[in-house]
């Protein structure tokens, strides 16, 4: 096993045997991978496996089915716009589509040289100030399709927002 | 031990120091609907101009007051004087407030919003004239937006943890669980089951360890008076969790969040942690003979997890896929244990039912539905935001008198209510009181407090279609009818939405949702077809319009429909995987 292997084991092993909550379950511990990595890669699967003593095919079945787990690192930064009803009758499908051919994406997913993830979100949780997107899960609301791709623009240039 | 004489008395110099102290105090609302406002700048821009200009000020963040289209709103109270909102504060508007009205006693006046106490501020309008504050009565929600719940002492100093205290000491659990039913609270997670009935369901289940579970997934896109409790003020539903602890008999208790709604979860770990800090929460509460604890339990992103069974999977840790009833949560729920569960909501209305009596609570309302109900207003309206009303107010008061109807002189078309599955109707609506059975007896569904405005220019297909693909992407699969029936629907959608649509599509749409709601075991996909079929009641003529003319008659020309896709792990992240590979 190579040595960025074992460091990713370790760093995932830390995460939930370190959990802050109580409860500890193949979902918490997930959670905790998520937290941690960004997303959930092979040796995850058989750590938390064998902290829960679950099978791995239990693991893999509670990772594939809650839509937040990814399997493969995200972007330096994340944006998610909001897709929800409310923020749809506002304006979200223009914001949606000037951002994608802004960043060259056809859909959700990730931009050149993993910069960027875009992700579309049911729900922000901010209906009342929609359209609504996060930007590496702070909130911004009342947005418009230009606003949006200039404060992408400033992550870009200040690495900040 | 603290007991809570000691805590009150603590508390009530501390509220006298915030509020009459030499110091003046800002509170900015910060939930998500503040955040997303900007509020969080304008805490930091406050607190660092306060350090730079050495003015000791006590800045807060708080909940919501309810008007989130008045967001970033800063509430400024001065020594003596009465509390005078600023609205949609910018950092940049920061300096202009500090130097202008907090040094100079001079009011801004293109940002002042309102005064609210007893001494009138001049050239400013009274926040009990403004319908968006004065049509509300707030039971659930009436610390939002006035005290910061990170101050646990805020929260006892306005009668906090004072229902518990006299539960533990003049009631017994029977007494709580009369009072309750006395109260008439029914559930606010949609079904209106009555509180008090479901909590004596539990009472005689064998223990030792029974659960309460507290259910704020609110996944309903469109609702999010759960999350605004849950930062707001959640001191309120903590107590109301242990009351229903102490009343069910219960040990344990989880506040189930979905991950990545770091405020709701942030600000009530925090409580809880100041819960326990207090012995109000940990063993023998407040001195009693009491113990209880309480935790967060996180789901990922899954709408079904909201069902009261997919819940306990998912607290349980596995896949949120509803259960079979029976076994009922009160005979065998979390690890097959006596568990009770209830909304956020229904909790939050439990220490004012127990301080003031149920038979107060129960005169307030209409008919068998007792209480305040928590519309959130979003959409195509003129004042978006959360507003606690009381039962039996119309849909069109809370619409039109608090919402202000569609903005720009546009008339409204349809409402959007009880989440996806709820569907849309027409204006006729807007009679209907906000009542269960009354509601309910008209098909339409009242459910999480969403209510989504479109108007004129909106689409209903366009939104049906949206409707049906959230459907579609969150069913969980465990029924065939509603995984594959929602697929086809949304095919069906799709065509349509897209001007492809087929004879005979809208008919078979019809087929398809009959075979899901026999076919499927939780409301999801029982309810599936719900969006298409109200949005046919009610806009026929539309959705023929795009089958025979091929065109929107809202004029939408694109095709173009973005949805989101589930994360899935590809063929290659399972190359290493061995199947049925057991853990020794």
């Amino acid at each position: 096993m190579t040595v960025a292997k074992e460091d990713l084991r370790e760093r995932v092993r830390q995460a939930i045997t370190n959990q802050k909550r109580p409860t500890v379950t193949v979902l918490s511990s997930l959670l905790a991978t998520q937290d941690e990595l960004g997303y959930i890669p092979d040796e995850a699967i058989h750590e938390v496996a064998a902290l829960n003593e679950e099978s791995i095919n239990e693991v893999w079945g509670v990772a594939s089915f809650y839509k937040n787990f990814r399997f493969t690192p995200p972007g330096e930064h994340t944006v998610e716009i909001c897709w929800g009803p409310s923020c749809h009758l506002v304006g979200a499908t223009a914001i949606i589509e000037k951002t994608l051919g802004h960043l060259g994406l056809e859909a959700e997913g990730e931009t050149t040289g993993n910069k960027l993830t875009l992700r579309y979100n049911t729900c922000l949780g901010a209906c009342a100030q929609a359209p609504v997107i996060s930007i590496d899960h702070h909130l911004r609301g009342r947005m418009t399709p230009e606003r949006a791709v200039a404060l992408i623009d400033n992550i870009d240039t200040n690495g900040t927002h | 031990m603290s007991t809570y004489q000691e805590l009150k008395t603590q508390a009530d110099t501390h509220w006298q120091e915030l509020t009459q102290g030499e110091k003046p105090w800002i509170r900015v609302g910060t939930e998500l609907n503040g955040q997303a406002a900007g509020a969080v700048e304008v805490v930091n821009a406050l607190r660092s101009e306060f350090a730079a200009r050495n003015i000791e000020a006590t800045v807060d963040e708080v909940g919501t007051l309810g008007m989130s289209y008045a967001e970033a709103l800063v509430d400024v109270l001065k020594p003596g004087k009465s509390r005078l909102l600023f609205q949609r504060v910018t950092p940049e508007d920061v300096p202009t407030i500090i130097d202008e009205y907090i040094v100079n006693d001079r009011v801004p006046k293109n940002l002042a919003f309102a005064y609210l106490g007893d001494e009138p501020i001049d050239g400013v309008p009274d926040l009990n004239s403004i319908p968006q504050y004065s049509m509300q009565r707030r039971i659930a929600m009436r610390n939002a937006g006035h005290i910061a719940p990170s101050d646990i002492l805020q929260y006892i100093a306005n009668d906090g943890y004072a229902a518990l205290n006299k539960a533990l000491y003049e009631m017994k659990a029977n007494d709580v669980i009369d009072e309750m039913k006395t109260s008439n609270l029914r559930g606010r997670g949609g079904a209106g089951f009555p509180a008090g009935l479901k909590w004596s369901f539990m009472v005689n289940s064998p223990g030792p360890v029974k659960y309460i579970a507290c259910n704020g997934e609110e996944g309903d896109p469109g609702a999010f008076n759960d999350k605004a409790i849950l930062e707001s003020d959640p001191h309120t539903l903590l107590e109301g969790i242990i009351l229903a602890g102490y009343a069910t008999g219960a040990t344990n208790g989880y506040v189930f969040v979905r991950h990545g709604h770091d405020g709701p979860i942030d600000r009530v770990e925090q409580a809880i942690k100041d819960a326990y800090a207090n012995n109000l929460l940990g063993k023998n509460i407040l001195g009693s003979d009491f113990s209880f604890d309480v935790e967060v339990a996180l789901t990922g992103d899954s709408y079904v997890a909201g069902e009261e069974t997919g819940l306990m999977e998912a607290i349980e840790g596995k896949r949120s896929m509803p259960r079979f009833k029976p076994p009922f949560p009160a005979a065998a729920g979390l690890w097959m244990k006596p568990t009770t569960i209830n909304n956020v909501k229904t909790f939050s209305y439990a220490p004012q039912i127990i301080l003031n009596g149920g038979e107060w609570f129960s005169k307030i309302g209409v008919n068998k539905s007792s209480g305040t109900a928590i519309a959130c207003l979003t959409g195509n309206v003129t004042y978006p935001g959360i507003y606690e009303v009381e039962m039996g107010a119309t849909m069109g008061e809370v619409i039109n008198e608090i919402g202000g109807g569609a903005p720009n002189g546009k008339a409204m078309k349809f409402l959007q209510t009880g989440g996806p599955l709820g569907g849309v109707i027409g204006l006729d609506a807007l009679d209907l009181h906000i009542d269960f059975d009354e509601m309910q007896g008209a098909g339409a569904m009242f459910g999480s407090g969403g209510i989504i405005i479109g108007d004129e220019d909106a689409s209903v297909v366009d939104l049906i279609r949206l409707l049906v693909a959230f459907c579609q992407y969150e069913s969980c699969g465990k029924c065939f009818p509603c995984r594959l029936g929602m697929t086809q629907l949304l095919d069906l959608m799709e065509r349509v939405a897209g001007f492809e649509a087929r004879p005979g599509d809208l008919d078979a749409c019809e087929r398809v949702g009959m075979t899901m709601k026999l076919g499927s075991l939780c409301a999801h996909g029982q309810l599936g077809f719900n969006p298409i079929n109200s949005a046919l009641k009610h806009f026929r003529e539309e959705f023929e319009t795009h089958v025979n003319e091929k065109r929107d008659p809202t004029g939408r020309t694109s095709t173009k429909f973005y949805s989101p896709k589930a994360s899935r792990p590809y063929a290659e992240d399972f190359k290493g995987v061995q199947p049925l590979e057991l853990v020794k």
